[in-house]
């Protein structure tokens, strides 16, 4: 079992976390923003996350913390 | 005290080793070159690091990361190479860094010439780099003092956490006279705990930086740093004077103009004209002061500055005298050394249009 | 259970000011986890140059020096030689490092300084707002080359990396790329290098770091990702151009 933390206030809505998930569950938030004005990143489908940490390694504003 | 004669520009270099300067970052240029062979020489023998950099920019951007370091760190050039330096100094004044920086003069401007000039006053005393900032400068006469004020330099970059010029021209370094490395008493120094050494657990990092990107901040700063300035006005200002006490003349001049000076004084009492001289040992913070004083006495009729330039410490002097008396300017550039004769002849001059 | 990825110690917690996408903010953190996992952050002196990188030094966690543009090499030096028991890198952008500042990583290299610098590369002069920089590929619009680099005119790009690695001096020369995680674990492999081979007193270390500019490309972060991985990795090839011993 694997579990990711978004610090959504830090996140700038990049998008390049969605290019690195294997599993393709890492998404845009499209029905909210944060206090920045941009959507951010979110894990919707935890259960089918392996906590690969691929998603926080292309992270630029160290948003994620992956746990195992 | 034992005395060695030695030449200008190596004297520079023992002085500074003996004032616990282990590091040096040069490049070559005439007419100071003895200094970094000298160094390059010495400095192994001490345990330090001697290093001929890619340019004087190069060099002065070394002099900043060993200062911010906490070390004792000197670079030396020559007029064209101080021009290259001058961001350089305006980042160390900025970041509030000490260091020593020697300009051995030469002619002006451009490539110029080989032989002494003074034409870098202005560069020196008026900033040289951009922003408000000052180097500390100090204008020796003869090689003793000049070692004394090497090792004194040290000292006051310290205390102020700031840059300090020693200014010579080509003669002070090319020449050779008696000196000694025992009289200079040096001053207790503080702690560097701001230098940037590797952030322990017990503090937090030390930044050495001028990058002040808010502008009150940066304010601040310079406000800071001005403050520095104050004090060292009212601590630091050192000058000479000479024959001054029932003058009619006042000839100001700095570093071995003042020696040339000091002949033509005798020269000229000879002739029934009293004439004395200021000579301004920190041309920053300059001597005013003196100049006002003595431009309010009755016995003083005019001022003369004499400089290797077009007229630069000049202005300063007029500051000083305020409008008391008349100040004339006489100057050779380009290499050339004003001579006793020229010198006599511009005094005769003046006293005589009174 | 237990944390497996989260921000190195070495990295203080002050939000990047990079703009979305901008991959300064995978390296500062790839060079954060090497400083952590060599148990160095004691000793790390790092110089930040002028560029967007201006204010890494509010964003490492180690005693830092801001350099004049191109200097950092040179402020390295300095503090090499005065603390040479300290891990020192720099950390310089394009116009820093191969405009301005190129005689100053020519001769730190050539002198076999060691210290250790991150050369980011994306092909533009960020900070200042999208000019020209000398790794700019023929036929990119910049501001200053608003029609495309004219190599007629302005000539070719710079390769950093193979002209460094001509020089005694230089013990590890390496390009690598952070456009897909792959590469960036390579990367992160390669600054873990590039550090060690300056704390076994090996020689000079640099590591090129291809790098997205989102903003200045006019692409999105995406869009810049594939930029790099299609147009500018088949003219700066990665691998290890030198490695000493």
């Amino acid at each position: 079992m694997a579990n990711v933390r978004f610090d959504e206030e830090r996140c700038k809505g990049c998008e390049l976390c969605t290019t690195a998930c294997p599993r393709g569950i890492v998404v845009m938030a499209a029905e909210r923003i944060n206090s920045k004005g941009y959507h951010p990143a979110q894990v919707t489908d935890m259960a089918r996350c392996t906590g690969c940490a691929a998603c926080a390694r292309i992270c630029p504003d160290v948003v994620i913390v992956v746990e195992r | 005290m034992e005395k060695v004669l030695m030449k200008g520009n190596e004297a520079i270099g023992e002085a500074a080793i003996q004032a616990g300067c282990r590091y040096f970052f040069g490049y070559p240029i005439t007419p100071q070159n003895e200094l970094p062979a000298y160094m390059a020489r010495r400095l192994p023998q001490e345990g330090g690091v001697f290093v001929q950099a890619e340019s004087e920019i190069s060099a002065i951007n070394m002099v900043y990361g060993a200062a911010g370091s906490g070390a004792r760190v000197m670079t030396s050039s020559s007029s064209p190479g101080i021009s290259l330096k001058q961001e350089g100094i305006s980042y160390i004044a900025g970041a509030e860094l000490p260091c020593v920086i020697v300009n051995i003069m030469r002619g002006g401007p451009g490539l110029g010439g080989i032989q002494p000039g003074q034409a870098d006053y202005f560069q020196a005393t008026k900033g040289g780099g951009h922003g408000d900032y000052h180097p500390i400068v100090l204008a020796p006469s003869t090689i003793q003092e000049l070692a004394d004020l090497v090792m004194e330099g040290f000292d006051l970059a310290d205390d102020y956490r700031n840059p300090v010029m020693v200014l010579g021209d080509g003669m002070l370094g090319q020449m050779m006279e008696p000196v000694s490395f025992g009289g200079y008493q040096s001053r207790t120094p503080s702690p560097k705990d701001w230098a940037a050494t590797g952030k322990t657990a017990d503090r937090e990092p030390n930044i050495i930086n001028s990058l002040f990107i808010d502008p009150q901040e940066l304010e601040d700063r310079v406000l800071h740093i001005y403050e520095k300035y104050e004090a060292i006005k009212e601590k630091e200002i050192q000058y000479e004077t000479y024959h001054c006490e029932d003058a009619q003349i006042i000839i100001a001049a700095y570093g071995t103009m003042a020696r040339v000076v000091k002949n033509v004084i005798g020269r000229a009492a000879a002739e029934g004209i009293k004439v004395g001289l200021i000579r301004p040992i920190t041309l920053w913070p300059f001597p005013y002061d003196v100049f006002t004083d003595w431009a309010a006495r009755d016995h003083v009729k005019a001022f003369l500055s004499v400089e290797m330039s077009m007229g630069q410490m000049v202005e300063d002097v007029r500051l000083g005298v305020n409008g008391q008396k008349p100040v004339y300017f006489y100057g050779r550039t380009g290499g050339m050394v004003p001579e006793p004769e020229a010198i006599l002849a511009e005094i005769k001059k003046i006293a005589g249009g009174e | 259970m237990a944390i497996v990825f989260a921000r190195p110690r070495s990295l203080t917690d002050a939000p990047f000011h990079y703009c979305p996408g901008c991959t300064h903010g995978i390296v500062h953190r790839l060079v954060a986890e090497v400083i952590d996992e060599l148990g160095i952050q004691e000793k790390t002196i790092g110089i930040a140059p002028v560029g967007c990188a201006v204010f890494a030094y509010n964003y490492f966690d180690c005693d830092m020096h801001e350099a004049a543009h191109g200097r950092a090499p040179a402020v390295a030096t300095g503090i090499k030689r005065v603390l040479p028991d300290r891990a020192v890198f720099t950390y310089q952008g394009d116009g820093d490092l191969a405009s301005i500042g190129t005689a100053e990583i020519v001769h730190a290299a050539t002198r076999g300084e060691q210290i250790t610098t991150i050369f980011i590369n994306n092909a533009i002069y960020g900070m200042t707002g999208g000019q020209m920089a000398p790794t700019t590929l023929p036929g990119q619009v910049t501001t200053t080359s608003p029609y495309g680099r004219d190599t007629a005119v302005a000539g070719h790009p710079v390769r950093v990396c193979e002209m460094l690695a001509t020089l005694t001096g230089a013990a590890h020369i390496e390009r690598v790329s952070v456009h897909d995680v792959p590469h960036i674990v390579k990367a992160k492999k390669a600054i873990k290098k590039a550090f060690t081979c300056q704390l076994e007193g090996k020689g000079f270390s640099l590591v090129e770091v291809l790098s997205t500019c989102p903003s200045n490309w006019g692409m999105t972060p995406l869009e810049a990702l594939d930029w790099v991985r299609d147009t500018m990795i088949p003219y700066y090839p990665l691998g290890v151009m030198k490695e000493v011993g």
